[in-house]
């Protein structure tokens, strides 16, 4: 994609292809003849690749920090431990991408096929996408600007073919700036569901909620409600509960009354989350008796998971994950994206084209 | 990038620049770069704060200096003081909101063109260091601020993170873009390495450690400086 010119008015601008910092850009002529006033087909072509996708969940915060790749990763576990519910995970932080990572799936790549990009299945039933999976190291940093990010994020909604899903959860990175007004710009005809609103105590963390909040309302996007993270720690030592980001202005709580939003709930701050997150297991799993898995649990099956029948409060398997490679005979092939401009960043040449959804349950040839 | 040109401007009676970055959200750029001024100034030290965190600005609420005006004079726009000695000088787009909770929901152009009126539009007077707090990323706010001010050296980057491993990946990455965009680190803060009990006053880890980590990105990454001072902050 082209670097676009410094001080780029937009291309849906009245100044598009007129203004002084247009001279120059290649497409210039484009814009000025009005082009860029017309919808983006890419908005149909994701309608239409989103009618297999039952629910869109977005995972947002003003703040950095407050636990939304936390919270849509497990989020994306706990709806998946029922076998019968296809679940995505899409990262669209293509600065800060933490979903691999938090996943257990740091170094995998995400391949082509005939029906577009295949997400990197975690289990049978849980897909994940994320930028991450393009980068060819940890160091590799994606250092873009605002058009490039968003010719991505494009990407991921119209070629990844992620099949039927029962439930599309979105991780975002902090902030109401180019990822936010994407995302809800390409689904703005496929129907999101709403967006889930993470925080933490401190009112330096709310006060960027509200602007979140007033973002969602400025593009219309309904807000499911809102969770309070690290609310409360527990000393393992004395097992007396303080706070580390003290309520100083009444918390979620206040926030959500006051600005008439459901609060979902309150989770405690457990030095294990950020445990199973390094090592990418399921917090879940992991500390079944926690009382942070307890009020994530809550919060997902009373608040999040209408439509799943079978979500209950054991997890129909002990292990969420799959071993192994693919079955025998069913190599996945084709060019696997790369991020380009990434620092060593290289395609590899695939072989003839053979099924990438291997692992899909039940799948068989796609 | 390509070197500039200096320009005499309202940065010319700045003395030091520090940029302080980190690719995690929530790691406390914010808290680490108010207390930095306010430790130079402990020391006697004259300070500016650029907060170029256009959707989630808390420096003026960390100063309490929220709903402030910002005024113009012949040079430009005149800093927020939060002091009355005028020591400390401020300047974020908090200043610039009609509500406190008004979202700035700008795409990247827009954004880089403040953050260079930021820079070049603001009377900043003489200084001894001007602290730039950045949101996390390595994106248009970045990009900005560092062209902006690349031409005004000395300039160097503080990096911030948390104990935890999924912190120190988003910092090797902005290892990677101050390395590529030519910025100096000075160093690295490990912000939040422990939580002291009230109750008890043990000192509880509240979330893995990151030492295996650094060492690991340490011997593997090519972004690392070779000697990389490691600071963990008091919790």
């Amino acid at each position: 994609m082209e670097e676009t010119p410094h001080n780029c008015p937009g291309t849906g601008s009245a100044q598009a292809g007129r203004g002084a910092a247009c001279q120059g850009c290649p497409n210039q002529r484009l814009c000025a003849s009005g082009a860029g006033e017309t919808p983006d087909p890419a908005i149909e072509e994701i309608k239409e690749k989103m009618k297999t996708v039952k629910h869109k969940i977005l995972v947002l915060s003003g703040k950095g920090g407050v636990g939304k790749s936390t919270f849509s990763a497990h989020l994306a576990h706990a709806l998946a431990e029922d076998e019968n519910t296809q679940v995505a995970l899409l990262d669209i932080d293509i600065c800060g991408p933490s979903i691999p990572k938090i996943m257990g799936l740091e170094g995998e790549q995400v391949h082509q096929s005939g029906s577009g990009w295949s997400p990197v299945f975690l289990e049978d039933n849980l897909g994940v996408m994320s930028v991450g999976f393009l980068l060819s190291s940890p160091d590799d940093a994606v250092i873009w600007r605002g058009p490039k990010k968003n010719g991505m994020i494009k990407q991921f909604l119209r070629d990844v073919d992620w099949g039927e899903v029962d439930y599309l959860i979105v991780d975002t990175p902090p902030g109401t700036s180019d990822e936010h007004l994407s995302v809800v710009q390409y689904l703005a005809a496929a129907r999101i569901d709403g967006a889930v609103i993470i925080t933490t105590p401190q009112e330096v963390s709310l006060q960027d909620v509200r602007k979140e909040i007033s973002f969602c309302h400025k593009v219309k996007l309904p807000i499911i409600g809102v969770v309070e993270n690290m609310s409360g720690f527990v000393c393992p030592k004395c097992k007396k509960e303080s706070q580390i980001f003290p309520p100083t202005t009444g918390g979620a709580e206040a926030m959500c009354q006051d600005l008439k939003i459901p609060l979902l709930g309150k989770v405690p701050l457990d030095p294990h989350i950020g445990k199973s997150c390094d090592e990418g297991r399921s917090f879940l799993i992991d500390a079944p008796n926690s009382p942070a898995t307890l009020a994530y649990r809550s919060i997902i099956q009373m608040r999040l998971a209408p439509y799943s029948k079978n979500v209950s409060a054991v997890p129909a398997r002990a292990s969420l994950r799959s071993n192994g490679p693919p079955a025998s005979g069913q190599s996945p092939s084709g060019r696997s994206p790369r991020v380009p401009g990434a620092a060593g960043a290289a395609a590899s040449e695939g072989g003839s084209p053979s099924q990438t959804r291997s692992r899909r349950r039940g799948g068989g040839a796609q | 990038m390509e070197a500039a040109v200096a320009e005499p401007g309202n940065l010319a009676g700045v003395r030091h620049i520090i940029l302080v970055l980190s690719g995690k959200g929530g790691v406390g750029k914010s808290t680490i770069s108010t207390e930095l001024a306010l430790a130079l100034r402990h020391a006697g030290k004259k300070v500016g704060i650029l907060d170029v965190d256009l959707c989630g600005p808390s420096i003026p609420r960390m100063l309490q200096a929220q709903g402030r005006a910002v005024h113009q004079c012949d040079g430009g726009w005149v800093p927020v003081f939060v002091d009355q000695e005028q020591t400390v000088s401020l300047m974020s787009v908090g200043f610039l909101l009609e509500k406190p909770d008004e979202a700035v929901v700008w795409r990247g152009p827009k954004k880089n063109a403040l953050i260079k009126q930021f820079v070049a539009d603001v009377a900043w007077g003489q200084l001894d260091y001007l602290v730039v707090d950045t949101p996390p990323g390595t994106s248009d706010e970045h990009m900005a601020a560092v062209e902006a001010l690349r031409p005004h050296s000395p300039l160097g980057a503080i990096v911030v993170t948390t104990p935890q491993a999924v912190s120190v990946g988003d910092v090797r990455r902005e290892l990677t873009f101050c390395k590529k965009t030519g910025l100096r680190v000075i160093g690295v803060v490990e912000n939040m390495s422990g939580f002291v009990c009230p109750h008890c006053a043990a000192l509880c880890p509240w979330t893995p450690s990151s030492r295996g980590a650094w060492r690991r990105a340490e011997t593997s990454s090519k972004s690392f400086p070779t000697a990389l001072p490691f600071t963990p902050s008091p919790p």
